[in-house]
């Protein structure tokens, strides 16, 4: 596992950029960035990212970008690479779609299952930060049970959509889970899906500062925090082979650190969550928790 | 050039190959699927030299081509009402990203109800999204004008739209003269993308957030804002005015053969009365011209070739000092009237010598329009006409008002 001091030292996403104190989206696309090496094109929809990188005519990352519309983001990524096949320059960059929990799970499912069944050649990352939040907190897919929303008020009633084993059913050569409050997990996971082909696809909780309501300082603790509690499980299934990694892997051994009434207490989105429906969120992570230690246990005979 | 008896879907098929396209994308829609199934077998086959990607839905279909074409590869699909209409968000994204894609529309209606057969409903629904539109009188013209659209496209970066009619002319058999390989490389060279900005060595942003008014750069020269960037557009559909011409006088120049340009023409020159239509309802009316003129009605035919940009200028200029256009819409703007009309009626405003304009609508849904029904509704427009009517709500051909309850 690489350590962030031996992380490259070249920035691509720069300074001044536009996202929210705090944002996990900066901290996940900086580490995916230098996995790439600046060798990429970013295929991107409307969404936080969107605003990250600026308006015309200033940009925030000095890597060719693509805007694309909601739906479209992974057939446009597979026009990107069809062009550059056709042209003969495929092998000049690596192709990264980067849409968000909305975008994915949502209004952009049907584009990537189509490019999932045709294991078109590129990258897919969506960063996950729960919800609608570039238009204001809407509920989405990807929204957790009992998280309020400016569309759930009284918080969200069903779980969320588990899109890594949506695309693991589409048995895409890789699918990773994994969080940006650990950049060193985005680096390698994005490092080992560069050097294979196929549809790559790599789900990223970004903690979300202003749409879970927590203090900016505290983004990266969170993050881990819901890695600790079993929310978010950091793993990757590579040619159908599943594995715990980083955090994960080490709370495969020593069992989960803490409940997730302690996740959510430091969290407003959860204040209106109540004690029965917190009992019910924490036997739906600790069932997940417990198939994915043992899928991992599998993948080691 | 060889003479080969082929549908209208064919003729497109044939002309994108020839045009040495490289990525290809579609989803299937009757009447369009047998572009693409030829398409996809001369890829297989490795007759075409392209990336052919099956998508799963015409949104997709557009989608690939946007990024294709945004990386600087020549990109087609085509497809056919709902289907259309499901692209729609990245029909008016091609066009505002400004990507010479170039796309065949088999004209078929719009459901509910469904309807697999043709009207034009369809293309005339998107007119507004800034696409070149340009509509074929026959199979000739399917392979003439989808080549030329390609070099339409690149020549203004502006996407262009090859229309015909859904099963009149697609799976309609008549021969087509196919040029050869070298002829279509000396009118259509490869692409030279000049916008192509993909490039990690100059990473650009592409299609980010535009705010309303200019903005300087990062070395404060001032870009434009949504507004100019949409004036740039409009501006580029104006100049196809010239460009649509000067592709198809280049292209006669090659191969013998005009599709007229912006309007295509018959008996025109003493005519008094106008048959206006498009698409294969063009040369029908050519038919019903002859047989008004034996009736001694001074009757011509004016095709729109070109329907985005609207040729208004020439519009007036062939119809200044005639007493009647009669104009043949195969759609319907909803609670007004045919677009062909209302756009011709507003091209002729205020000019002082222009016919009166009676619109028509007819065979939507594919019902069946006979030169008898043709020739009938060019009379009772002359009879309105005589009777003082220089405007009137539009007439629909062959309604069987009795089943309507």
């Amino acid at each position: 596992m690489t350590r962030v001091t031996e992380l490259p030292d070249a920035e691509h996403l720069l300074s001044g950029n536009r996202a929210c104190a705090g944002c996990g989206i900066g901290t996940g696309l900086r580490a995916i960035t230098k996995a790439l090496d600046g060798r990429m094109v970013l295929v991107n929809p409307a969404s936080c990212l969107t605003v990250l990188g600026g308006m015309y005519p200033i940009s925030s990352l000095d890597v060719p970008w693509v805007n694309v519309a909601f739906p479209s983001t992974a057939a446009s990524a597979a026009g990107v690479r069809a062009g550059l096949r056709a042209l003969g320059r495929d092998g000049e960059m690596t192709v990264l779609a980067m849409a968000g929990d909305g975008g994915t799970a949502d209004i952009g499912i049907q584009a990537l299952s189509g490019a999932a069944e045709r294991n078109d050649d590129f990258i897919y990352v969506c960063y996950d930060n729960e919800a609608y939040m570039n238009t204001g907190t809407q509920r989405s897919g990807s929204t957790p049970a009992g998280a309020r929303t400016t569309t759930t008020m009284a918080g969200k009633r069903e779980n969320p959509k588990d899109v890594p084993a949506i695309m693991e059913a589409h048995g895409v050569p890789y699918v990773a889970s994994t969080s940006a409050a650990f950049p060193t997990d985005v680096y390698d996971k994005v490092v080992r899906a560069r050097e294979m082909s196929g549809l790559r696809y790599i789900h990223m909780n970004t903690p979300c500062p202003s749409g879970w309501s927590f203090d900016p300082k505290d983004s990266i603790s969170i993050g881990k925090l819901a890695v600790d509690a079993g929310v978010v499980v950091l793993y990757e299934i590579v040619d159908g082979v599943f594995r715990l990694t980083g955090r994960s892997k080490s709370l495969a051994k020593a069992g989960l650190q803490v409940p997730v009434a302690e996740y959510v207490a430091g969290q407003g989105r959860f204040k209106t969550l109540g004690e029965a429906e917190l009992a019910g969120v924490q036997r739906w992570v600790e069932e997940r928790w417990s198939a994915y230690v043992a899928r991992d246990a599998a993948g080691q005979r | 050039m060889s003479v080969r008896v082929m549908t209208g879907n064919d003729a497109a098929a044939t002309a994108v190959k020839l045009a040495r396209t490289q990525v290809i994308a579609a989803y299937p829609i009757t009447p369009q699927s047998p572009v693409v199934e030829s398409l996809s077998t001369w890829v297989e086959s490795g007759e075409l030299p392209a990336e052919f990607v099956a998508v799963e839905s015409e949104h997709s279909a557009l989608s690939v081509c946007i990024g294709a074409s945004t990386v600087g590869a020549r990109a087609f699909t085509a497809t056919s009402a709902n289907g259309l209409a499901y692209m729609t968000e990245q029909v008016w994204w091609a066009a505002g990203a400004r990507l010479p894609i170039v796309m065949c529309v088999a004209n078929r209606a719009m459901a509910a109800p469904w309807s697999v057969l043709n009207d034009q409903q369809d293309s005339m629904s998107v007119r507004d999204a800034g696409w070149v539109q340009l509509y074929c009188r026959d199979n000739q013209e399917i392979l003439d004008t989808t080549v030329q659209a390609f070099h339409i496209a690149e020549e203004l970066n502006a996407p262009v739209m090859v229309c015909y009619d859904g099963f009149l002319l697609s799976h309609t058999m008549m021969p087509v003269d196919v040029p050869d390989a070298g002829t279509v490389d000396g009118f259509l060279p490869p692409r030279t993308a000049p916008l192509q900005i993909v490039d990690t060595a100059d990473p650009r942003n592409v299609g980010p957030v535009t705010l309303a008014d200019p903005r300087p750069d990062a070395d404060g020269v001032l870009q434009p804002g949504y507004m100019e960037f949409r004036a740039m557009h409009h501006a580029a559909l104006l100049e196809a005015l010239d460009a649509v011409p000067a592709a198809d006088r280049a292209w006669a120049g090659i191969t013998g053969r005009s599709s007229g340009g912006l309007l295509s023409e018959y008996l025109l020159d003493d005519a008094d009365t106008v048959l206006v239509a498009a698409g294969s309802l063009v040369t029908q009316l050519t038919l019903v011209a002859d047989g008004l003129r034996a009736e001694g009605v001074r009757a011509g035919v004016l095709g729109i070739r070109c329907y985005r940009p609207f040729p208004a200028e020439a519009l007036r200029d062939r119809l200044a000092g005639r007493s009647l256009a009669v104009v043949f819409d195969k759609a319907l703007s909803y609670g007004y009237q045919g677009p062909i009309c209302e756009d011709l009626k507003a091209a002729l405003y205020d000019g002082g010598d222009s016919p009166a304009v009676h619109g028509v609508v007819c065979g939507l849904g594919g019902r069946d329009v006979t030169p008898v029904q043709l020739a009938s509704a060019v009379r009772e427009a002359r009879a309105d006409l005589e009777a003082g009517m220089r405007d009137r709500a539009p007439h629909w051909i062959g309604l069987v008002e009795g089943s309507m309850r």
